[in-house]
């Protein structure tokens, strides 16, 4: 996929790596998880991948802690259920603790997932295109959420939305080419999650488009 | 209520076609003969009604402990897997009919050879389902376990294993299915009680009304096994099937 790459992700910054689909941005997120032969990840991670991911026999709240649930260790998910309530609170679930996933709405499953991802509490969060399959209002809510939540975390969120990119991303890197390269760091003004409305954020993301079209 | 209006039309076929042709009962009997036999014998039919019911739940919670405790076994350990596994499935080539009667001569005459013969039947469905279903879990999920930093106990106990319990559920539905014939089988090849064991007897002594009084009973056996089956496998899979996206 690439040779040679060295990448630096700034810690406690969100960065958005972009490209278009098949280029290799998924491959080089599970690298970074430690997903790939050969690959070990820089250390605990929190991975959130396209799907959701939800198990279906587990309610909302025991999936969000799955993980405390996988490690086995019921003094630790003792002590994380408040956390996880409150995530949930965050992202509109409150009220949905004991439901299964599949009476959820694709919506409300990909914000469980983010749940779920955030209340790991891992320093390092590695995300997949995280609202892919949403539609554009909800897009938008889920963003300012995730944005909030991420706060002070090292996040690498892959996407092919260079708007979603640009709202999120403290640091933005265009991913191009077979075998890909990394194009040089884009950091847009402002604090995130920047306003969509913004012009200078529209010139940019023209900016963006352009270097996707010009990198096929 | 369809199913029933086409059992219903068979039944008057049969009636009718008996009446039509004269055939005498002991050849075969019109329904509603076995119907006045039903009732007279009632006491006997369900005596032995119990004893069958009992080798094939019997047969079944065995099958299904041994069943589910080797597929785990083979998705657990490799070992095992490269051992076992082959002999398990060669053990399906010898037909169960076969050993019937070595079952009967080391068990003797009584519940244990049925239990045993219908335990044999019903855990190949059994290991063959569970452990495909182990085998394939969504390898999304197992990822997600990986960064969660998860034991491969806590991966095949909280993951892989609830995962296959859809496909558990089908081995246990068709492992129902076969119950009855596990047990009738031990049953026709000797025993001392049973509804298989009256039907022998009646027919030898040429009372094929309650021969088929007990085939009657034994249909309705077969279908409340199946029922129940159904009926736990749903609650033991809330969810629906998964939906390609």
């Amino acid at each position: 996929m690439a040779e040679n790459l060295c990448l630096d992700f700034p810690g406690g910054r969100t960065t958005c790596l972009l490209g278009r689909s098949g280029v290799g941005k998924t491959s080089l997120l599970r690298h970074l998880a430690g997903l790939l032969p050969g690959s070990r990840a820089a250390g605990p991670v929190a991975y959130m991948a396209q799907r959701d991911l939800l198990l279906p026999w587990l309610n909302v709240l025991e999936n969000v802690l799955l993980g405390y649930r996988l490690r086995s260790d019921g003094a630790e998910r003792r002590s994380a259920e408040p956390r996880a309530r409150a995530l949930l609170a965050e992202v509109g679930l409150g009220e949905r603790l004991q439901d299964l996933p599949h009476t959820l709405s694709g919506g409300m499953r990909q914000r469980a997932a983010l749940a779920r991802t955030l209340c790991e509490d891992r320093q390092i969060v590695l995300m997949d295109e995280p609202f892919g399959h949403l539609d554009a209002v909800t897009r938008l809510d889920l963003q300012d959420l995730a944005a909030n939540l991420l706060r002070g975390r090292t996040a690498v969120m892959v996407t092919h939305d260079p708007l979603e990119a640009l709202r999120l991303g403290h640091e933005i890197r265009v991913l191009s080419g077979m075998p890909f390269t990394v194009g040089p760091v884009i950091a847009p003004p402002g604090a995130v999650p920047r306003d969509p409305g913004d012009a200078a954020l529209l010139a940019l993301q023209a900016r963006l488009i352009g270097e996707l079209r010009r990198a096929a | 209520m369809r199913p029933l209006v086409t059992a219903l039309g068979l039944v008057a076929a049969w009636e009718a076609l008996v009446w039509l042709t004269g055939l005498p009962p002991y050849i075969l009997p019109p329904p509603s003969r076995v119907a006045v036999v039903l009732i007279e014998r009632f006491d006997l039919l369900t005596e032995q009604a119990a004893w069958t019911a009992a080798e094939m739940a019997l047969g079944l919670v065995l099958g299904l402990v041994l069943g589910a405790t080797l597929a785990v076994t083979f998705a657990a350990s490799a070992t095992w897997r490269r051992w076992a596994l082959p002999l398990v499935i060669v053990s399906q080539a010898i037909p169960v009919i076969a050993i019937a009667p070595l079952l009967v001569l080391w068990l003797g005459y009584g519940m244990a050879s049925k239990v045993a013969m219908a335990a044999l039947i019903i855990f190949f469905p059994v290991v063959s389902s569970l452990y495909d279903g182990l085998r394939r879990t969504d390898p999304g999920w197992l990822e997600l376990a990986r960064t969660m930093d998860a034991s491969p106990r806590a991966v095949l106990l909280q993951i892989r294993l609830p995962a296959a319990l859809p496909a558990f559920a089908s081995g246990v539905r068709i492992a129902a299915a076969v119950a009855p014939i596990g047990a009738v089988i031990g049953e026709w090849v000797g025993a001392s009680a049973g509804l298989g064991f009256l039907m022998t007897q009646s027919l030898a002594r040429g009372q094929t009304p309650l021969a088929f009084a007990a085939l009657t009973i034994l249909c309705l056996l077969g279908l409340a096994l199946y029922t129940a089956a159904d009926r736990l496998s749903r609650r033991l899979v809330p969810w629906p099937p998964p939906q390609g996206d």
